[in-house]
C-alpha cells in the first residue's frame, strides 16, 4: 500500500530544491515514515537545522521547525529542549554544517547527552556553496578547493560522536532506504543524545569531480562499502578494509541532561527556602 | 483469473529525471520518456514499491 507522505508535507512546497538524484530526499522520506510510525504530534515535534542543502529539510515538513544560523542547530535545539522538555527535538544538517562550522556545538551536545536526535546527512562535500571540501571528504578526493586531491584525512562522524559522549550512535546509507526510518525510530525512542549518520550522495558537486558517471554508480558504491555491524563481527580486518559499518553502532544508558538539570533546580530551590 | 493491476502515478511536475526508479526496478516496469519517468510495462509490476521508496522527489505513488 502506498505511504501517504502528504500528511507530513507543507502544501505547495514541492518540488524541493535538491538536485536530481540527491539522497536528501530519500532521507526526508525516511524521517517522515519514522514520524508516522511513532505517531508523533505535529505540535509536539520540533525539527531544527542550520544552513546547507540538508538543512533545507525542515522547510518541507509540516511541524514545528526552526531554520537557524550556520552550524548552530545544536545550540538552538538545546534551547528548545530546555524550555520545553516534553517536545521531541530532531536536528538535521549536513556534514559541513555539523562537523566543521558546528563542530563545537556538536561535540558539546554529545557530551551533555541531552535528549535529542541529530540526523547528519553526510555527502562528503559542501554542496550548496559549490563543492568545497568538508571535514568528511575522503583523502585523495577532488573538490573545487582541492583540484589535485584532498590531503586531509576525513572525520569518522560515528566515532567522533561516541568519543564525545553521545549515548546512541547509528549509521545508515541513502541506498538502504528501508533501514533509514528504523534507525531514526530507534534514535528518537532512545533517551539521550542520538546521532544518526546517513551516508549520502552528491552527484552534482562530488560525483562529477570524482569520476562517478551517474547517480546509480554513486548509489551502488554506497551499497558496496556498507557492511552491517553483525556481519562485520564475523569478518577479518583484511576484509573490512575500506568498508563502512552500518546499523546501530553504540547504545548506552546515561543520565539525561534535562532530568539532571531539573534535579539542580530542585536542589537550588530546596536550599533557598 | 485476471491479475489485478496496480496504479503507478508519476507526478511529472516533481520528477527531476534522476533515473533511480528506472534502474532499481527489478522488473523494468519504468522507462525514461524525455526528462521524466514513465510507465513502460505495467503488467510486469510486482508491487515491490522500490520505486516509491527510493524516489527522492516524492514523484511516484504506487497503489496496489
Amino acid at each position: 500500500m502506498s505511504f501517504d507522505y502528504d500528511k507530513w508535507l507543507r502544501p505547495g512546497k514541492l518540488p524541493h530544491i535538491w538536485c536530481p538524484g540527491c539522497g536528501h530526499g530519500i532521507v526526508m522520506k525516511g524521517l517522515i515514515r519514522a514520524l508516522e510510525t511513532l505517531q508523533l504530534k505535529k505540535e509536539n515535534t520540533a525539527i531544527v537545522s542550520g544552513i546547507g542543502c540538508a538543512s533545507r529539510l525542515p522547510g518541507y515538513i509540516d511541524c514545528c521547525t526552526l531554520h537557524t544560523a550556520h552550524g548552530r542547530a545544536a545550540a538552538f535545539a538545546t534551547g528548545v529542549k530546555m524550555a520545553k522538555p516534553e517536545m521531541n527535538v530532531i536536528l538535521c544538517g549536513g556534514d559541513g554544517d555539523g562537523t566543521a562550522i558546528g563542530g563545537n556545538h556538536f561535540i558539546h551536545a554529545c557530551r551533555r547527552n541531552i535528549d535529542m536526535t541529530y540526523i547528519i546527512m553526510n555527502n562528503m562535500i559542501y554542496g550548496m556553496t559549490g563543492g568545497q571540501f568538508s571535514p568528511c571528504t575522503p583523502t585523495g578526493a577532488k573538490a573545487s578547493t582541492t583540484p589535485y586531491g584532498n590531503p586531509d584525512p576525513g572525520f569518522d562522524i560515528a566515532k567522533l560522536a561516541i568519543g564525545a559522549g553521545a549515548s546512541f550512535v547509528a549509521r545508515g546509507t541513502a541506498f538502504h532506504a528501508n533501514q533509514i526510518d528504523k534507525l531514526i525510530v530507534e534514535a528518537i525512542q532512545h533517551k539521550g543524545f542520538s546521532v544518526v549518520e546517513i551516508l549520502d550522495d552528491c552527484p552534482t558537486t562530488y560525483g562529477r569531480r570524482n569520476k562517478y558517471k551517474s547517480v546509480i554508480e554513486m548509489m551502488n558504491r554506497l551499497k558496496d562499502v556498507a557492511v552491517p555491524v553483525k556481519a562485520a563481527e564475523k569478518m577479518d580486518p583484511e576484509q573490512l578494509k575500506g568498508k563502512i559499518l552500518t546499523g546501530v553502532l553504540h547504545k548506552q544508558d546515561k543520565p539525561e541532561y534535562c532530568q539532571e538539570y531539573a534535579k539542580v533546580i530542585e536542589r537550588a530551590q530546596g536550599t533557598a527556602r | 483469473m485476471e491479475k489485478k493491476l496496480p496504479t503507478i502515478e508519476i507526478i511529472e511536475k516533481y520528477c527531476k529525471g534522476c533515473h533511480i526508479c528506472v534502474e532499481f526496478c527489478p522488473k523494468q516496469v519504468l522507462e525514461m520518456k524525455g526528462f521524466v519517468a514513465a510507465v513502460k510495462d505495467l503488467e510486469a509490476c510486482i508491487k515491490c514499491m522500490q520505486c516509491e521508496l527510493r524516489c527522492p522527489d516524492f514523484a511516484i505513488k504506487v497503489t496496489a
